[in-house]
């Protein structure tokens, strides 16, 4: 069984097709890379898997479960995690207290009204920091730590959720190189059991992360395979290097 | 300590204050709820409103009404008030929470505009622009004194039960929905129904705070469902400090000391009280209680 099948999905904005018949399958445990240029419509896809945007049609598997009518929350619960290409995270508050709404998205505490913020959320916030090697940074507020940092807190708020499937969207976007380092070192640590669909813009920086590569163009998926056969083929040579 | 002196204040006024100051200070009680419930909605939920008088001016008919045509004692109209009131609160939160933004501020517009012309218009059951007279306050809390401890009471158990609403696990995610919806939902929250259940919330002690309005004012007039009423809340708010406990508790304090106080001096109050609310937000935009607190701590840190 596949941990995400995307069957024939399309999405336009105003008639102008965005996604295109896009069907693609991804196994549990997979590393998947998509690439494509600017305006491919990697991005569109995530929303549409994630349902941050509705489809115009198709259908969205996720672990044989049809998850296409399924509000964005509801799929979280089913165990899709995503980040963000430009960060979203709450400015105003400690670093701690991002990855304790995070903890809190899928916990029953969510609905508690009269009780204390429970201090135990922090506790555990702070081990899920400690992981991605911030927790000297968890009473931070996130305005004053860096923006490699700040990358690094989107892919801890996701992992904190213990997702079954986490789709990354240019996590190394704008990042020094030695931050590079460090958030690749940090999604090559991801336990094998989470299935990962990467979106990255830049071809070079990204192939060594994925098992299988999809590239995407104008909406299509124009090739799909192995590092060493979306390399080879000269469609992606065309959409990369114009010739 | 700071908690207990306001609370020793508190419970000395009427000794010392007059009947004028003691009956303006439950005013600022009632007015205090009233805007701590529009800050659930604005300052933790991010959702402005222009029709909060809704709650506050149901409540109070509903409870007027009971009493004058169904002789209904204050023990039956008052759980029955609020009981309507916040299904009230229920539906217009559907139909409100359709949009966020200015449409959310529009929608509860014209969802109290349709109450406050249907009070106006109703004569039969409303007596219209002549409101509804001869109501009685429970307990027989006829002396300013009395009443005040009892808006006293009321008010802290109000502002307690917010305080707590605000602080819990759920108030966090509130909050959170208010700076980042999409992220939010991404997380797993339930952004719609965590705003519904705030918006009912902030219509119950809308409610709380109309039954405080009736009982003190023994009288209701269809301007008590009014946009200005509404307007008064959201600026109290404003003025005070959005998103801060104390901030609506202030805030209140100012518009009812202009409104009653300063009133009784100044002919065009409402010119003064357009003025310190421009100044207010040139000088502290945040609001009076972040704004003394900010310049508290710039003159801590040269001292």
């Amino acid at each position: 069984m596949a941990a995400l099948r995307l069957q024939n999905l399309r999405k336009s904005f105003g008639g102008l097709p965005a996604i295109s018949d896009v069907s693609l399958e991804v196994a549990p445990g997979e590393r998947r890379l998509i690439i494509g240029p600017n305006g491919a419509g990697k991005t569109t896809l995530f929303n549409l898997v994630t349902g941050d945007l509705p489809r115009d049609a198709g259908s969205i598997v996720l672990f044989g479960k049809d998850v296409t009518r399924l509000a964005p929350h509801h799929r979280v619960h089913r165990g899709l995690a995503r980040t963000y290409q430009i960060i979203t995270l709450f400015p105003k508050d400690t670093l701690e207290h991002n990855i304790a709404l995070s903890l809190l998205g899928l916990s029953k505490l969510r609905w508690s009204a009269f009780r204390s913020f429970d201090e135990d959320l922090y506790v555990e916030a702070r081990a899920v920091l400690a992981r991605v090697g911030l927790e000297h940074l968890a009473k931070r507020g996130i305005a004053e730590v860096a923006y490699g940092d700040k990358r690094r807190v989107e892919i801890a708020m996701a992992l904190a959720q213990r997702p079954r499937v986490l789709l990354l969207d240019e996590p190394l976007a704008g990042l020094s190189r030695e931050e590079r380092a460090t958030v690749k070192q940090l999604i090559a640590g991801i336990p094998r059991e989470v299935t990962v669909v990467m979106i990255e813009h830049d071809m070079d920086t990204a192939l060594d992360m994925a098992e299988r590569i999809t590239v995407l163009h104008y909406g299509r998926v124009i090739v799909e395979g192995t590092r060493a056969e979306v390399v080879a083929d000269p469609k992606t040579r065309e959409v990369y290097l114009g010739h | 300590m700071k908690l207990a002196a306001l609370a020793c204040l508190l419970v000395g006024f009427p000794l010392v204050g007059g009947e004028f100051y003691v009956n303006l200070a439950s005013q600022i009680f009632i007015f205090a709820i009233f805007a701590a419930s529009i800050n659930l909605l604005l300052g933790y939920g991010g959702l402005a409103t222009l029709g909060h008088a809704s709650y506050l001016g149901v409540a109070a008919y509903t409870s007027a009404l009971l009493g004058l045509k169904l002789g209904l004692g204050h023990w039956l109209a008052a759980p029955a008030a609020l009981l309507a009131t916040t299904l009230m609160a229920c539906l217009f939160g559907l139909i409100a929470l359709r949009a966020t933004g200015l449409g959310f501020l529009m929608l509860t517009l014209a969802l109290s505009q349709v109450l406050w012309g249907t009070a106006y218009r109703w004569v039969a059951l409303t007596d219209g622009d002549n409101g509804l007279r001869g109501l009685s306050r429970p307990f027989h809390l006829d002396d300013a004194a009395s009443f005040y401890y009892f808006a006293l009471a009321a008010t802290a158990a109000s502002l307690w039960l917010m305080a707590r609403f605000v602080g819990s696990p759920f108030g966090a995610a509130l909050r959170g929905t208010r700076d980042q919806p999409r992220r939010m939902s991404a997380l797993g929250h339930h952004v719609w129904l965590i705003r519904w259940i705030t918006f009912v919330y902030a219509g119950f002690w809308g409610a709380v705070s109309g039954l405080l309005f009736v009982y003190y004012h023994k009288y209701i007039h269809p301007i008590s469902l009014s946009l200005t009423n509404s307007a008064e809340g959201l600026l109290a708010v404003i003025a005070g400090g959005s998103g801060t406990l104390a901030g609506p508790v202030v805030g209140a304090a100012i518009v009812m000391l202009l409104k009653n106080y300063v009133s009784a001096y100044i002919e065009r109050w409402n010119t003064l009280l357009g003025l310190v609310f421009v100044l207010i937000v040139v000088f502290m935009p945040e609001g009076v209680v972040p704004g003394v607190k900010r310049l508290w701590l710039r003159f801590a840190s040269r001292t």
